[in-house]
């Protein structure tokens, strides 16, 4: 196996699950609230250095909120001195010009800042919290302090016919790169699914200002576009194929290789705390769990399109079928794959207020702890 | 993408500063880095752009490159290599 196993090229670094926001399509789980406590300041730099000796030099700090960690400037002039290019994924709370001037020291290079609409109405609706002012003077400051500035929007059914406000929104905050992610249905967005399922309509109208936005600015704003996948007939190559270069460490430690997979049964995800992260990664039955086609059953095993797409995502297999061996029903060979369709058609049947869409928070993640 | 015109050999190109050209040990290669990618450069892609500082114009590079690998003629394709790097925003034209 070790032959064939790549060097990791990416790490994630969930540094907490807490976060000043509640959005009801928050990545991740729906349980944090029953995870053990924070890694400390020693034991990422430890995360770091291991890390970067495989080959790691992406490096993302993610959460919840990462700025709730007051130890946030010493991981990343670790981070910088190891040579890692060091990504902050953030809400933006919490970023004011003193901190964000010690991070841009501590080596910084790029602040990825979400807004979750382009109204000051929705965005703090969404998010159930007041930050879309806040959000907007962060935007500000990110620029004057000479960062590139990636613009993340997550896109569902609430707020995909704000498309071209949101396009516009980009070029007026002079982002370089502008993230459309539509929601995948996981964690706390899999639970609110029906609130946040978009219509056909809504997204093809969404990739038709997309490109026309593209047309017009052509280079100055690089747009990613995630499509909802869904709506696809063939799966997405999740992660680029289970511990391929792919690494997520989270709040408590554990080595999983994607943000989900700590939702499927049967698997022990080490944690970095008991185990060195060469082990992990290389030697570790989790992360060997869906390498290469081995585990594949049918209609992977024969399909000419195995080696692109991996069989597609395991956590959603998991999560619609109820067994992460079976091809992501995104996929119209899969035997499920009607459940995909149902589920399209049931978030356009319903009206979005029979059920009240679930916010995260502490409260309802105990509650779905089970105390 | 608009079509930007050729690169001329008067021209200086620079690595914008959102990208970290990296020497890699762990892949045995030389990476450019940038917000949400990377890019694995070829040894002779690495040679190219190691060589692009936004001092060095085409024509400089060029002669640099046949100083270090004399006996080949290489112009053409740093010429193609140059302008395929421009039009995925790897480097940019910063004339002196």
């Amino acid at each position: 196996m070790r032959s064939a196993t790549g060097n990791p090229l990416w790490l994630l670094a969930e540094l907490t699950y807490r976060c000043p926001l509640h959005c009801p399509y928050c990545s991740n789980p729906v349980d944090y609230a029953r995870f053990g406590t924070e890694l400390s300041t020693d034991a990422w730099i430890k995360v770091l250095r291991e890390a970067r000796e495989l080959g790691a030099v992406q490096l993302g700090f993610s959460g919840g909120e990462p700025l709730a960690r007051g130890d946030l400037e010493v991981l990343v002039r670790e981070a910088h001195g190891l040579g890692y290019y060091i990504n902050l994924i953030t809400s933006g709370i919490g970023l004011d010009e003193k901190r964000i001037g010690a991070l841009r020291q501590a080596g910084l290079d790029h602040i990825q800042l979400s807004f979750q609409d382009s109204t000051r109405e929705l965005n703090d609706f969404l998010g159930h919290a007041r930050t879309f002012d806040l959000k907007s003077r962060v935007a500000h400051l990110i620029k004057q302090h000479g960062y590139p500035m990636v613009l993340n929007v997550v896109l569902h059914r609430q707020n995909l016919d704000h498309i071209e406000q949101i396009l516009e929104m980009a070029e007026r905050l002079e982002v370089e790169y502008l993230e459309l992610a539509n929601t995948q249905y996981y964690g706390w967005a899999y639970l609110n699914r029906e609130h946040l399922m978009p219509s056909r309509e809504q997204i093809a109208r969404a990739e038709a200002a997309t490109a026309r936005f593209r047309a017009r600015v052509g280079g100055a704003i690089k747009v990613y576009f995630v499509v909802p996948d869904y709506y696809e007939k063939r799966p997405k190559p999740c992660m680029n194929g289970w511990g391929a270069v792919f690494l997520v460490v989270t709040a408590d430690g554990l080595a999983l290789p994607c943000h989900q997979a700590r939702i499927l049964p049967g698997f022990d995800f080490p944690s970095v705390q008991a185990h060195p992260l060469r082990w992990i990664w290389y030697e570790s039955a989790a992360f060997n769990g869906f390498r290469g086609e081995e585990w594949m059953r049918e209609p992977c095993r024969t399909c000419p399109q195995r080696s692109s797409d991996f069989g597609g995502c395991r956590c959603q297999a998991y999560l619609i079928t109820g067994d992460a061996r079976n091809v992501d029903p995104v996929c119209e060979f899969s035997s499920s794959h009607q459940q995909v369709l149902q589920a399209i058609e049931r978030a356009q049947a319903r009206s979005a207020d029979e059920q009240p869409l679930i916010f995260r928070d502490d409260r309802k993640s105990r509650e779905l702890s089970g105390f | 993408m608009s079509a930007a015109q050729p690169l001329a050999f008067a021209d200086v190109p620079a690595i914008p500063a959102r990208y970290r050209l990296q020497w890699e040990p762990a892949q045995q290669g030389w990476v450019l880095l940038f917000p949400e990618g990377m890019v694995k450069l070829s040894a002779s892609a690495a040679e190219i752009v190691k060589r692009v500082d936004g001092r060095a114009s085409v024509d400089e590079i060029m002669h640099g490159l046949e100083q270090a690998f004399p006996g080949t003629d290489l112009r053409g394709d740093v010429l193609e290599f140059l302008n395929a790097a421009r039009e995925r925003g790897w480097i940019e034209i910063c004339n002196r």
